[in-house]
């Protein structure tokens, strides 16, 4: 379904990637582990067209987008969760919904997609007429994959959901990715720093150290790997 | 603690004096005076210590009673707490009465001509902060060169009227359309500018059109202005003392004396309706995915990126509608002068709007109106008082400021979703 390959993306004169091949099949869960700095969200940001690629090619269905304009990626279906929820804090949790479902057909089914993304995150109802920023963290990263499933996507964009959110929440988000996935259809592509929770979840992962993928293989694999364990799992496991 | 605070703004203040002696000594202290033809210098050093003695001591009394309590309570303290809350449950009946007020205010007994030209004035100025204020408050663009759109409305409103002999309800759309055209414009090569950057360019773009109107002399007359600029008619009947033979004027038609007034009324009518349309359609552009769009592009551009709203598209589109109300604006100022150069144009216009829509708390379109009022009524009580009026102007802007950070209605209500909680337990 998304075919990346050698990518490579710069922050000015610094390469933040180094020609990245990755591949997500329709329907998988996929994960892209790695350190801090190490081009993670970079390369979501590359997807999704907020960061231009100079050179490599990326595929969504078949279809170049390593040059589309972000909007209409988006058109496409692929939706990003950026890092750090990104919600409009001044604005209404509604109007931030809203603003999701702007990208799919100017947002006439809002009132159907709205349910959808009541029966995810439930407590999002209670708190519609609210303002964004008046939410808790946990309660926001909802919001933003609420917002971002408003534009009915065919492929997920998430960037680190567990950050900064407490442990009880971040199982209840994760819990949330896995009925996106089973029930809605959606292939996701997620980011993680909580490398056990996301090997554990995910069909198949990457791992990305200096802008360079260095392992790949099933969960399961990269979860037993000796490497990794060391890298990731022991010492960022404890999150 | 409490001693500390005291220490530290006693310090505070002492620094601030320190700046006012650094400030004021050489610009009022050092006054240079013709003495048979050549320049003395004859300094005035007690204006100098009065000037640093009062800013010292305010900085002082601000620390002790002001920031104090701020940071105690947070900037939101009383006062704001209930002038928002006053505002949220009887908002609907207050402007209601403001408009009625307005409606009826012509017709007062009390009301004289002045008073009508000072109330056309102001809602002149409300009209163009609703308008700066879609821009601003709205999508977070930072223009500092509104007055630009004005002249391009009130130049072009008063090019098509002179040559082609258009009625004002014609020249009316078409001015709007030249200062949204203007508005792309302007707006196409700051997209990727935010901010401090933003402001620079768009304050350079206002000076540009100033220049361009002063130095096309083949088409705007240059410094010497347009002159006779048709008056606007009331739905063809024109407003004349003397109607030519056979012609219908409004007073004749309506069996009525003429009086110089009846112009005057209708000229406020028309501007009040101007920018009665003008918060009608930003109250109701919110509630549209565009508007809802600009919102958001003034909290995270990268958010919006990729929830797949076209950032260029939305920053045009605020950049043209806001610049269509100035353009407006500037038409009705032009066929209320008669009379326009580019000398109305300068910057102090565009910063004065850009003050009223900051000190009335970005977004707020009654902070707007209160703003206008304040800071246009203070312009005008201090006429007769000519050299104090800046002053008077820049005291008022420094008190706002102090108790008012926000702006005199900020639309950040922090106390209002606490509430809402409350009451749905």
């Amino acid at each position: 379904m998304l075919l990346i390959s050698k990518v490579e993306t710069f922050y000015g004169n610094i390469q933040a990637l180094r020609g990245v091949d990755v591949k997500v099949n329709s329907g998988e869960i996929v994960t892209l582990i790695g350190s801090n700095g190490a081009g993670k969200s970079t390369l979501l940001m590359t997807i999704s067209g907020v960061n231009k690629a100079s050179t490599g090619e990326i595929l969504f269905d078949d279809q170049h987008i390593e040059n589309l304009p972000p909007h209409e990626i988006v058109n496409l279906g692929i939706s990003q969760v950026p890092e750090g929820r990104r919600i409009f804090s001044r604005l209404s949790v509604e109007d931030n919904l809203r603003l999701g479902a702007s990208a799919y057909e100017k947002g006439k089914n809002f009132d159907i997609d709205v349910k959808d993304v009541y029966d995810l995150f439930p407590v999002l109802k209670d708190r519609l007429n609210q303002r964004g920023g008046t939410l808790s963290g946990g309660e926001q990263q909802m919001l933003a994959i609420g917002r971002a499933m408003m534009a009915r996507p065919k492929m997920l964009l998430l960037d680190e959901p567990s950050l900064g959110i407490a442990p009880k929440l971040v199982n209840q988000i994760f819990i949330a990715i896995k009925n996106i996935n089973k029930q809605k259809k959606v292939t996701i592509f997620l980011v993680e720093q909580n490398a056990k929770k996301a090997l554990e979840l995910a069909d198949r992962g990457y791992v990305l150290v200096n802008g360079n993928v260095t392992l790949e293989g099933t969960g399961q694999d990269l979860l037993k790997n000796k490497d990794i364990q060391a890298a990731y799992l022991e010492g960022g496991g404890k999150k | 603690m409490r001693k500390n605070f005291l220490q530290s703004s006693i310090k505070d203040s002492l620094f601030t004096g320190l700046i006012a002696l650094a400030l004021f000594g050489p610009i009022v202290g050092l006054r240079t005076v013709a003495k048979n033809e050549v320049l003395v210098v004859s300094p005035k050093w007690f204006i100098v210590l009065v000037i640093v003695v009062v800013c010292a001591l305010g900085r002082f009394l601000t620390n002790l009673y002001i920031y104090n309590r701020d940071q105690k309570y947070g900037i939101q303290s009383t006062i704001g707490k209930s002038i928002t809350n006053f505002l949220d449950t009887k908002g609907t009946q207050i402007a209601l009465s403001a408009i009625i007020f307005s409606v009826i205010f012509p017709f007062l007994p009390f009301t004289d001509r002045y008073l009508m030209d000072i109330a056309i004035m102001m809602l002149t100025y409300i009209m163009l902060g609703w308008g700066l204020n879609i821009v601003i408050g709205l999508a977070g663009l930072l223009d500092l060169g509104y007055v630009a759109f004005y002249a391009v409305g009130a130049y072009s409103y008063a090019l098509f009227a002179i040559h082609f002999g258009w009625s004002f309800w014609i020249c009316l759309p078409i001015a709007g359309i030249f200062a949204a055209m203007f508005g792309v414009l302007l707006g196409f090569p700051v997209l990727r500018l935010r901010g401090d950057y933003l402001a620079i360019v768009t304050l350079a773009f206002g000076e540009m059109i100033r220049i361009l109107l002063l130095n096309w002399y083949q088409l705007t007359k240059g410094p010497d202005g347009l002159t006779g600029i048709p008056r606007p008619s009331f739905f063809g009947l024109p407003f004349k003392s003397f109607p030519d033979e056979g012609e219908q004027t409004f007073h004749t038609f309506f069996g009525l004396e003429y009086s110089p007034m009846q112009r005057i009324i209708f000229l406020y009518y028309l501007i009040l309706v101007l920018a009665l349309i003008t918060n009608l359609f930003t109250i109701k552009i919110r509630r549209l995915p565009i508007g809802r769009a600009w919102e958001a592009l003034r909290e995270d551009e990268i958010a919006c990126k990729s929830l797949g709203v076209n950032p260029r598209n939305t920053k045009l589109t605020a950049f043209a509608i806001g610049a269509m109300f100035g353009g407006f604006a500037g038409s009705f100022f032009a066929t209320r002068q008669a009379f326009i150069s580019p000398e109305s144009f300068t910057f102090i216009e565009s910063a004065i709007i850009v003050a009223i829509v900051v000190l009335g708390g970005m977004g707020s379109q009654t902070g707007v109106v209160l703003a206008t009022i304040f800071l246009i009524g203070l312009i005008e009580v201090f006429r007769d008082f000519e050299s104090y009026r800046m002053i008077a102007f820049g005291g008022a802007m420094v008190l706002i400021m102090i108790f008012r950070p926000r702006g005199i209605l900020a639309t950040r209500k922090p106390t209002i979703t606490l509430q809402k909680k409350e009451a749905a337990k």
